[in-house]
């Protein structure tokens, strides 16, 4: 395998401390390769959400190490000044609600990443109109959140999460809110996208629907995480 | 970088105009009472101008004619004018009535005027909008035009009846009552002119007052009567100075060796806007202190409202990198767009509706300036709450 996709060696995360402590994951590990979708599934309070706010640097794990392509980003402690940043250029966040930012058309809400991270506007924009057509919502670019398509948000906001070529991206239950023929075809999108950008995805999921398309799941049950092999059948 | 502010105002942009547009009606309301109150200050000061007068003799140990009553003999003008440095003196009487037209009553001071030329008497309209000067001796008036009054107009002042030959504009008392000059004999006798009953009351009492009405003095009693019936004071003596001599060096003249009050032109300012109005500026500046603190309430629960409802698309800001100070600048420059807004609206609000007020309302671009600063400034210190709420949003919150 690759040493670029990520990592998560021995992971931990405790709320509380002494007799209320509780400890959402434990010893957690996993490795995704560049250009792999895999899935994390488990119940609710399994610790999914938790893994994700730790791969996300959202919120600090307790113990363990984490890394992202050659760099080791956490190691009982982060080990990158700004969180920032790491979220906007190296981590790509794809949610179970597209969540795009209502006053900004498709290609701005895709192009501000690039923005954010001080790319200019124009360049941005061009970068965000070729995932646009990549996704095939080319056509809907200049359109505001409200005037597209549930299917259609999912798409910009997967456009979004990808922009900045991050070498993985975070997909929070992306395909909850569709039905099975749009589940499946943003499921395609994710694998078609993480092969052409080298990008390692992580779905967390309860859809029964896309579950049998990972090649590799990640169970996860009171935080303690099991790979086991999916059964990778297509998308149709 | 696109500006997330402005693409937010665009987006929702009726729900900012309204606010704005009520924001604004407040700023307007704002800055017409700082106009009211720049009014009464310009009212003062066109009393002072208008007047034509470097001096105002009143009666001693008063602050008359204009924040005290004061009373003067009538004849002591000519001492004032023997006095060096003096190049006219004139008495004049003020009086603050009602005057009637018809069936109608409008409120103005009735200001007395004595003989003599325009140029040359202090205490005569300077100019005209229309008609001519008072030329005759009785029963003639200028007045304001917001008294409403037209030339060849009918008046009437206590007993006696005025015909409007002249009209003038921005003749108006410290209190923004508008001047209707009327000759100076007149004006002594309606200040205290009675009733018939109340003059046949008053020479009976005189008749049975054996100190009056002694048998071997004949002769008397009439003369007494004759002075009860005239008015032989005034309210002050206007003075106006010869080339080459100081005020403070005239006054202290007249001070000196007439034992009466004087006061310089600075010194008449400062009791009619120091003294006069001073109660109505600290009600005014109480009003400003209120209306900017409602402002800023307003302001602040307005951008705070629009930052809550998006707490969520601030939650996903945070988690794709966006900074605090992106986040910050996009709500603080959301406050300042209404602000501006609000300011706008609030600015032509003021202007088109302060001709309407009844009381002279000055809005001077001095004002307007320091209100568009300080509306800034409420708009910033308002968005601070709503900054410091959309900091603590945690991304976290994006991914549930």
């Amino acid at each position: 395998m690759s040493k670029k996709g990520i990592r998560i060696e021995a992971l931990s995360k405790r709320y509380g401390e002494g007799n209320t402590a509780v400890f959402a994951l434990k010893d957690a590990n996993m490795l995704v390769a560049p250009g792999e979708v895999v899935g994390l599934i488990g119940p609710s309070g399994s610790g999914k959400s938790t893994l994700l706010k730790c791969l996300g640097a959202v919120i600090d794990p307790t113990a363990g190490r984490m890394t992202l392509g050659d760099d080791v980003i956490y190691d009982n402690g982060w080990k990158v000044r700004d969180l920032r940043a790491l979220r906007r250029d190296k981590i790509g966040f794809v949610f179970q609600a597209p969540y795009l930012i209502p006053f900004l058309d498709a290609t701005d809400n895709v192009a501000l990443l690039p923005m954010l991270a001080g790319v200019p506007n124009g360049e941005a924009r061009a970068r965000a109109l070729e995932l646009l057509t990549a996704l095939d919502v080319q056509h809907r670019a200049q359109a505001m959140p409200a005037q597209l398509s549930g299917g259609e948000q999912q798409r910009v906001s997967i456009a979004r999460g990808l922009v900045n070529r991050p070498p993985v991206i975070l997909a929070d239950e992306p395909t909850a809110p569709l039905d099975s023929l749009r589940a499946m075809a943003v499921v395609r999108i994710l694998n078609d996208m993480a092969r052409k950008l080298e990008t390692a995805i992580i779905v967390v999921t309860h859809d029964e629907k896309i579950i049998p398309t990972f090649k590799r799941i990640y169970h996860i049950r009171d935080g303690v995480t099991h790979e086991e092999a999916g059964e990778g059948r297509g998308f149709e | 970088m696109i500006s997330l502010a402005g693409r937010d105002i665009l987006h929702s942009w009726g729900k900012f105009v309204f606010t704005g547009i009520g924001l604004g009606l407040l700023i307007g309301v704002t800055l017409v009472m700082a106009g009211v109150y720049r009014g009464m200050v310009d009212d003062g000061r066109a009393l002072l101008d208008n007047s034509g007068a470097d001096l105002w003799v009143v009666q001693k140990d008063t602050l008359g004619p204009y924040a005290e009553s004061s009373s003067l003999n009538d004849d002591v003008y000519r001492a004032i004018l023997a006095m060096p440095g003096v190049a006219h003196a004139a008495n004049v009487t003020y009086l603050t009535m009602q005057i009637r037209k018809g069936e109608s009553d409008v409120r103005a001071m009735v200001v007395g005027i004595a003989p003599g030329k325009l140029g040359a008497t202090p205490g005569w309209p300077p100019y005209l909008v229309a008609g001519r000067q008072l030329t005759r001796g009785h029963y003639e008036a200028v007045a304001d035009i917001a008294t409403g009054f037209k030339l060849g107009d009918r008046i009437a002042i206590r007993r006696n009846h005025y015909i409007i030959v002249g009209l003038t504009r921005r003749m108006v008392s410290s209190s923004g009552d508008p001047m209707v000059f009327i000759p100076l004999k007149d004006a002594q006798a309606a200040q205290f002119l009675k009733d018939n009953d109340a003059i046949w009351q008053s020479r009976r009492r005189t008749e049975a007052n054996p100190n009056f009405n002694r048998p071997g003095v004949p002769g008397l009693l009439e003369a007494v009567i004759a002075s009860q019936s005239t008015n032989a004071f005034v309210n002050a003596v206007l003075v106006t100075l010869k080339p080459g001599h100081g005020p403070d060096e005239v006054a202290e003249s007249i001070r000196r060796w007439k034992r009466l009050t004087i006061y310089t032109r600075a010194q008449m300012e400062s009791i009619l806007i120091g003294k006069l109005i001073a109660t109505a500026a600290k009600q005014i500046a109480m009003f400003l202190v209120i209306l900017a603190v409602v402002s800023a309430a307003i302001v602040a629960f307005i951008i705070y409202s629009l930052t809550m409802d998006k707490i969520r698309e601030i939650a996903v800001l945070k988690l794709i990198g966006t900074r605090n100070r992106t986040i910050a600048a996009m709500i603080m420059q959301q406050a300042l767009a209404l602000g501006l807004i609000g300011f706008v609206v609030g600015k032509i609000t003021a202007s088109y509706s302060a001709p309407i007020f009844p009381k002279y309302v000055l809005l001077t671009p001095m004002d307007s300036v320091a209100g568009f600063f300080a509306v800034l400034l409420i708009c910033v210190l308002a968005s601070f709450v709503a900054i410091r709420m959309a900091l603590k949003v945690d991304p976290a919150e994006a991914i549930g």
